[in-house]
């Protein structure tokens, strides 16, 4: 399963990294080098082992389903890059 | 370096109630130790008038006999614990300014403790890495040095400003966060105790997240009693936690100075690994030879998955990161570059924010879970790591603790290791596979290199089973008397 140029870019796409072209084979060699060594986990007979989900033996906690916190949108917004009227501000999405 | 930044913190919270010195003599002696010790760059950012300010506070709460477990007792907190008011930025560019309008559970409980906060600490960028070469700040620098080599070494990571900080005396301890080894092996390079609870045991609520399943956070200080101190004042259910797991915290220093007499010490054939040194077989050796004159019985055991847990870290926890890390997206905190549209400044942003390492786990984890590998990858990963987990368990059946070394190697220069991801990789394989089962671990000082660097044992217990873990640990403590300095303390880093 090698990763090509092409592969790299439609991965960064998805993981919305900026990669530039001059980059894109250096990239899929070091990537290509981990996932060759992560291979060997194909080894390792796994039939009927069932996946981690918990890695502690608990149920998970129940709680009443009530609003337990909130009214602090000064507090949400005072790190943002760029806020106005107690909104977030991003480029302009719809035309 | 005066004498009160030498005292360990159980000695200076003695020597605090009985008013030798007060909390404001201590922290200012600690400040003292941090400014002279700013090449090693070890604290990003520097809290000092907070720290004397709850130091003024803490004297009077000790005048009244009110103090805390932790009482005036000045601690490093790793730079990716949200500390209110105060940057927390897991060393990374794309969090640039962050100060949290809130404090994670952790801090809030040592802070409730009396303890004093004298500076964030220095990491790899989102705990990602092994040596802190990869924190936006630039590396922590080893206060250790081979002997007759002035290269600068690194502290390990990615705790490694913690540890720096603890093995300079710029604190009495320090807090870390281990997903796969990130306080142990720094812990071991630095000649330092460093202890992983049980994943459950500490609230991750305010900790910048790396993989959730694996973060876990702890203690990193000189001796096995400060460890115990500290994590009785860090763990503890969280409801704002849903992972942390809600049974009593016991009082770990109690259960010290009961010994080994009769436990049974497993030492795993998978762990004798190609390419080991001679010298850390040897200390292996003598650590088990240690507990059995303790009255221990070390007995061969096998975890026969041993050699898949590196690999099956490296997808589990990349997988798990590419989705805590959607959240930097130049809107909410932290960095923003100008894009043509809202998906471009998403990608400069992420690009310009996130270094090489970070950027690469990234892209990985995207991978193994994008549609038509998630099966092949994660899948298989996370029935792996059920393996690991089984064999553990399997072991415990018959044994007390698990006996290993911490790393393969004592610290090495900065620079070394750098060409090639895997090997970096390799310092954790001694310690990602307790981290995959979620068990508690704890990296004792144990010896000397051949160069004079520190080498840490390793012992893995059973879920929540702290206790026992610290008391076999305080065994290899008293018997391996590692009395050695870092040369920082010789010379304050004169060549």
């Amino acid at each position: 399963m090698a990763i090509d140029k092409a592969t790299v870019l439609r991965i960064a796409q998805l993981a919305r990294i900026e990669v530039k072209d001059e980059a894109l084979d250096e990239l899929a060699g070091e990537l290509n080098g981990i996932l060759a060594w992560v291979e060997q986990l194909g080894e390792v007979d796994t039939e009927g082992v069932a996946p981690m989900t918990s890695v502690v033996e608990v149920k998970l906690p129940r709680r009443d389903d009530h609003v337990s916190d909130g009214g602090r949108r000064d507090d949400i917004l005072a790190n943002a890059p760029e806020a106005e009227d107690g909104f977030f501000v991003v480029p302009k999405v719809i035309e | 370096m005066s004498a009160l930044t030498d005292l360990t913190l159980a000695e200076a919270r003695a020597g605090l109630d009985k008013r030798e010195y007060s909390a404001v003599e201590l922290t200012r002696a600690h400040i003292a130790a941090v400014e002279a010790a700013r090449p090693l760059n070890a604290v990003v950012a520097e809290t000092f008038d907070r720290a004397l300010a709850g130091a003024a506070a803490s004297d009077q709460r000790l005048g009244a006999g009110e103090a805390g477990l932790l009482e005036g007792v000045p601690l490093g907190i790793k730079d990716l614990f949200c500390t209110e008011g105060v940057r927390s930025q897991a060393c990374s560019h794309i969090l640039d300014g962050f100060k949290p309008t809130y404090e994670s559970t952790v801090t809030r409980k040592l802070w409730a403790a009396g303890a004093l906060m004298i500076g964030k600490t220095n990491m790899d960028e989102f705990a990602m890495g092994s040596s802190n070469m990869t924190s936006h700040e630039g590396p922590a620098i080893n206060p250790w040095r081979r002997s007759g080599d002035n290269r600068q070494l690194v502290p390990g990571g990615s705790s490694g400003g913690s540890a720096a900080a603890v093995a300079a005396r710029l604190c009495l301890g320090a807090t870390g966060t281990d997903t796969g080894g990130s306080i142990r092996q720094p812990a071991a390079f630095c000649g330092l105790v460093g202890l992983k609870p049980t994943y459950g045991r500490c609230s991750r609520w305010g900790i910048i997240a790396f993989a959730s399943s694996l973060d876990q956070a702890g203690p990193l200080t000189r001796t096995v009693r400060d460890a115990a101190l500290m994590l009785r004042a860090m763990a503890g259910h969280d409801a704002k936690d849903s992972t942390s797991v809600d049974t009593p915290v016991p009082d770990y220093a109690a259960a010290l100075g009961q010994g080994v007499k009769g436990m049974r010490i497993g030492i795993p054939a998978e762990y004798r690994v190609d390419g080991m040194p001679d010298e850390i077989e040897a200390l292996w050796r003598k650590g088990a030879d240690w507990l059995k004159a303790a009255g221990a019985e070390p007995v061969e055991i096998t975890l026969p998955h041993t050699k898949y847990a590196l690999p099956t870290y490296y997808i589990v926890a990349p997988a798990e990161a590419s989705s805590n890390l959607a959240r930097y997206d130049g809107v909410r905190y932290g960095l923003r570059l100008k894009g043509e549209d809202l998906r471009d400044m998403y990608a400069k942003t992420r690009a310009a924010g996130f270094g090489q390492e970070v950027r690469r786990r990234v892209l990985i984890g995207t991978y193994v879970l994008s549609a038509g590998y998630y099966d092949a990858y994660y899948l298989q990963a996370q029935k792996v790591r059920s393996v690991i987990a089984r064999d553990f368990k399997q072991a415990f059946e018959s044994v007390d603790l698990v006996l290993t070394p911490t790393a393969p190697s004592a610290a090495f220069a900065i620079g070394e290791k750098m060409d090639d991801p895997i090997a970096m990789y390799l310092n954790d394989v001694f310690t990602v596979p307790a981290s995959l089962a979620g068990l508690p671990a704890i990296s004792v000082p144990a010896g000397l290199s051949a160069d004079g660097l520190p080498l840490g044992l390793h012992l893995i217990g059973k879920p929540f089973d702290e206790e026992t873990v610290l008391r076999a640990a305080e065994t290899l403590e008293e018997a391996a008397a590692f009395r050695a300095k870092p040369a920082w303390l010789e010379d304050g880093g004169a060549p």
